[in-house]
């Protein structure tokens, strides 16, 4: 078995010591965050939700994702940003998320989508703790796409609702 | 092809004779008391039976003499499977008609070896 | 031709803890010295079966440890015995070891057999002798002498031989078999044919058999015969003249010498497999499963049958034109085609009903054991067995319930000393009741203890800060306390319960069910525990309203009647709740605008839409905008994603894609504030329930 593993790793150029994932990122209040792509189970356009009774603000509510009952997620809401009315770019990212013990289908929407890029997990910088009311939970590491940040997300802080 | 009616109230033993002597050419009907397999065997005829001893409703040394009585089991070959501690039960068995027995546990092999005595 | 055995293992192994589950419950009902027989024998027949089974599949350790119970067992079934309550003790030791032995094979792997030892040493101790180590095995190996003998084998049957069913014929094959054989046949005891009875064996026979095998093998080939026939065998042509034996003789001789040799065990498969990667094996393995009733099997292949019928008359339909006339029968066909699908998945779920007894089943025994260790006396009563509901219900259900009873039986009923001194009666009582309500499956664990100290829970939530000092709550919500993590009020920790992991867990799990477990008590009477658990997991019939702009579904069920209300039969009770007067009740009317927090729902009550609806013995009405249809909907769990939501059962999908919220009536209640009545009532009310039925 380790030696198929090591075989594929190979094959996918991936060295043991270089971490290099692909990583999906978007756009949330001008920032751009990053998934690991692995993750990503589909990206769907806005679309009617059912709102669930005394939820918490970010949580939208839920969707019909082929018959799974799915929650999506206000990104911006989660982040304690200020709400935007949703327009024709706004996306729902759905994500497959590993809490605890358990595997769960949630969604987050996102302004827009951006792009898929290669980065080297390594290289993430730890985020500098500014003040007790940020975000810094909600982000693994910031690391450099060419010349842009792009913030990393920890999906296990950010989804654990 | 010969007729066999094995009769044990556990499954897991029905299976595998039933299985052991199918494999080795006979036909076989499953009971799991001697009270069932009575029934059966006034139903339909058969060129041997293996029975247990210990069984609910109708135990087999039972069986065997309910079945010498029957006109066309007078000359079957009725076997007892019974435990060796039962060395009793085997002249109990013999003194209500059974041909002989199969000590418990036996394993496939053993069945058929004691089984061509009787049968062919 | 060599057989794998191991495809017979898995029905031995469930018919082997069924046995056992059987040995169980009859040895609970013994009382030594009133034993009847037939009970004896189902428990030694449980125990020889097991024995035989798991012997001829190889599972040797088992089939030793069986055998001193069995020997046992014999003994006491044929008077030789007397049966003693010690005996009654480890008969039931043995059938845990047993138990325990058996899953271990189950999982492959190898079995740990120190406490089985223990257990036989203490039979021996009682039978009084060291039973054989290894289940002797008739000797069919036959013992080469590498020397060539000659024996004259005179076998003269009985006239009767042939009615034991064994046939000469073929014993002299087997004969043949063991070397060269030369044979007269003897027609001197022939009678002439007016004399000849048919069925009677007049031949005899001389054989001279030249063999290397020992005689022991001649003489098993007439094993069975012995006593039908006069048997002589003698050694010829040795160098000491002929020795001439009689068979008799010789075969209690060589049956005698069996008994002392070293049994040269045939080899059977190991059950001491290698040590194979660790098969996670759970306490309570799991069964995958399930046993139907041929009955069930039959409706279902009836209906199937209907189905297929109407799906190839619409077939048939749709490839013809389109008129007026084709649509109604359309319709006709569709309507038909929903019934045949209704019944056909009513159906299936029916297959994955058991009755609760299976689970029920567990409790006598731990009740015993239990009120044995803390030496109180408790009596145990079922109630509703063969209530109905799904096997993985049941299985996930049977853990809380045993937390439950064991909580009982460990803080709610008193010693013996106690109880006297309160005037109660000593010996304890918990009930467990089993009843569909609504659309649901209740179940009551009901004890006539000391109920829960509501003063010490109190203080408890507020030194852990679960409430302050100035919450105003009722016995009831105080008591409901104790299902919050990390509550406890045992003194000491004792380790049957009370180590506050317990409630908390103990309403997970049930939630997990999407079901709900809640608690009534009053000091000095008693304690009742109610879970209340959805009976079929997966279907539901409801009835969609309209709440502003979200649609919800009521359990069809639950619905007493819809409404319209009438203002002037509406009073105002308290700070903000508004009642109805129906008939001769009065019906608390829950605006669900408010408890869901939906803006632009109708707020006035006059001439708006009111859903009466019962949940436990409660009656509310719940305000809508509108009532839409009726449909029947397919339960999708909110649990898997997200999680648990108060108020909300689970969520469905509508036939236009939407998802829609299926309202819990018994969670809303809760939600809504409203509260329930005091715990002192509905435990008398329980109570008289039951003796009424």
């Amino acid at each position: 078995m380790i030696v198929e593993h090591d075989d594929l790793q190979s094959k996918l150029n991936i060295g043991q010591d270089e971490d290099i994932k692909q990583f999906l990122t978007f756009f949330m209040a001008d920032e751009e965050y990053g998934v690991d792509i692995l993750t990503v189970q589909e990206i769907r356009s806005w679309e009617e939700i059912t709102e669930i009774p005394n939820s918490p603000d970010f949580v939208k509510g839920v969707i019909n994702l082929r018959g799974t009952i799915v929650p999506i997620i206000d990104l911006r809401l989660r982040f304690g940003l200020p709400a935007v009315t949703y327009g024709p770019l706004t996306v729902v990212i759905v994500l497959k998320v590993k809490l605890e013990s358990t595997c769960k289908i949630m969604g987050i929407v996102v302004d827009a989508v951006s792009d898929v890029y290669s980065i080297a997990e390594h290289e993430a910088k730890a985020v500098p703790h500014l003040s007790d009311s940020d975000n810094t939970q909600f982000v693994a590491g910031l690391v450099n796409v060419g010349e842009k940040m792009v913030a990393l997300l920890d999906l296990q802080k950010t989804m654990d609702i | 092809m010969k007729r066999i009616l094995a009769v044990d109230d556990s499954a897991s033993m029905r299976q595998m004779v039933s299985f052991t002597l199918k494999k080795a050419g006979f036909d076989v009907t499953e009971a799991k008391d001697g009270s069932e397999a009575l029934n059966i065997a006034k139903q339909q005829g058969f060129d041997a039976v293996i029975s247990d001893v210990n069984m609910p409703v109708m135990d087999g040394i039972t069986l065997i003499r309910e079945l010498r009585s029957l006109p066309n089991y007078k000359f079957t070959p009725l076997l007892m499977l019974t435990t060796e501690s039962g060395l009793d039960k085997k002249t109990e068995g013999k003194a209500a008609g059974a041909t002989g027995w199969i000590v418990k546990p036996f394993n496939p092999e053993q069945l058929l070896a004691v089984l061509k005595k009787v049968i062919r | 031709m060599s057989i794998d055995l191991s495809q017979f293992f898995e029905v031995f192994f469930e018919e082997s803890f069924e046995g056992l589950d059987a040995m169980e419950a009859e040895l609970l009902n013994l009382v030594p010295g009133e034993e009847d027989l037939e009970t004896i024998n189902t428990i030694f027949r449980a125990a020889h079966s097991i024995k035989g089974g798991s012997g001829t599949f190889g599972f040797s350790a088992v089939a030793d440890f069986t055998h001193v119970l069995e020997t046992l067992l014999d003994q006491i079934r044929e008077g030789a015995r007397t049966l003693t309550a010690e005996h009654v003790n480890l008969l039931l030791k043995s059938v845990d070891c047993l138990r325990a032995l058996l899953r271990t094979l189950q999982a492959e792997q190898q079995p740990d057999l120190t406490e089985a030892d223990e257990l036989r040493v203490k039979f021996e101790e009682i039978l009084g002798m060291r039973s054989k180590s290894k289940v002797v095995q008739q000797q069919t190996v036959s013992n080469e002498t590498n020397i060539k003998n000659t024996f004259q084998i005179d076998f003269k049957p009985h006239h009767h031989l042939f009615k034991t069913g064994n046939e000469p014929l073929y014993m002299i094959s087997e004969l043949a078999e063991l070397g060269e054989l030369e044979t007269q046949a003897f027609q001197d005891d022939v009678p002439d044919i007016t004399n000849l009875a048919p069925e009677d064996c007049f031949l005899s026979w001389r054989f001279f058999l030249t063999t290397d095998k020992e005689q022991s093998c001649i003489e098993e080939i007439f094993e069975w015969v012995e006593d039908d026939a006069d048997i002589a065998i003698t050694l010829c042509g040795g160098l000491f003249g002929d020795e001439e034996i009689t068979t008799t003789e010789t075969a209690t001789a060589v049956v005698e010498q069996k008994k002392e040799v070293e049994p040269i065990p045939v080899k059977p498969t190991t059950d001491t497999k290698k040590p194979v990667p660790v098969k996670a094996t759970t306490a309570n393995a799991e069964s995958t499963s399930i046993r139907v009733g041929i009955d069930k099997v039959d409706s279902l292949i009836n209906m199937v049958g209907e189905l297929v019928i109407t799906q190839a008359m619409l077939s048939q339909l749709g490839e013809q034109e389109i008129t007026e006339a084709t649509i109604a029968s359309l319709q006709e066909g569709l309507a038909q085609l929903a019934h045949n699908t209704r019944d056909l998945q009513e159906n299936v779920m029916r297959i994955r009903m058991l009755p609760i007894s299976f689970v029920f089943s567990r409790f006598p025994r731990l009740v015993r054991d239990i009120s044995q260790k803390l030496d109180k006396q408790v009596e145990l009563k079922l109630l509703g067995e063969q209530t109905e509901l799904d096997k993985t219900v049941m299985e996930k259900l049977s853990d809380p319930m045993v937390h439950l009873v064991r909580n009982s039986l460990d803080h709610g009923l008193e010693t013996v000393d106690k109880r006297v001194a309160a005037g109660k009666d000593p010996v304890g009582t918990v009930t467990l009741n089993a009843f569909h309500q609504g659309g649901n499956i209740v179940i009551e664990i009901m004890d006539d203890g000391q109920g829960l100290n509501t003063q010490k829970i109190r203080e408890k939530a507020i030194k852990n800060g679960l409430i302050s000092e100035n919450d105003d709550l009722n016995d009831n919500e105080i008591n409901e306390l104790i299902f919050l993590p990390g509550f406890s009020t045992a003194d000491q920790v004792s380790d049957l319960s009370g180590r506050g992991v317990g409630m908390d867990v103990v309403r997970r799990n049930i939630e997990a069910l999407s079901g709900s477990v809640e608690v009534a008590s009053a000091p000095g009477v008693g304690s009742t525990f109610t879970i209340r658990l959805p009976l079929t997991l997966a279907i539901l019939d409801g009835q969609l309203v309209k709440v502003a702009q979200h649609t919800y579904i009521i359990p069809l069920i639950s619905i007493i009647e819809s409404l319209q209300i009438d203002i002037s039969k509406v009073s105002r009770v308290g700070k903000d709740l508004d009642v109805l007067r129906l008939r001769d009740e009065y019906i608390p009317i829950l605006r669900l605008y408010n408890i869901f927090n939906h803006k632009g729902a109708i707020e006035t009550l006059d001439r708006t839409l009111l859903v009466v609806v019962e949940s436990d013995n409660q009656k509310v009405g719940l305000l809508v905008d509108d009532l839409l249809s009726q449909q029947q909907v397919v339960i999708k769990s909110l649990e898997a994603n997200y999680q648990k939501v108060d108020g909300v059962s689970g969520a469905t999908i509508l036939g236009d894609g939407r998802v829609s919220l299926i309202i819990d009536i018994s969670g809303l209640i809760k939600l809504s504030g409203l509260r329930k009545p005091g715990s002192q009532e509905l435990i008398i009310e329980s109570k008289a329930n039951l003796e009424a039925s």
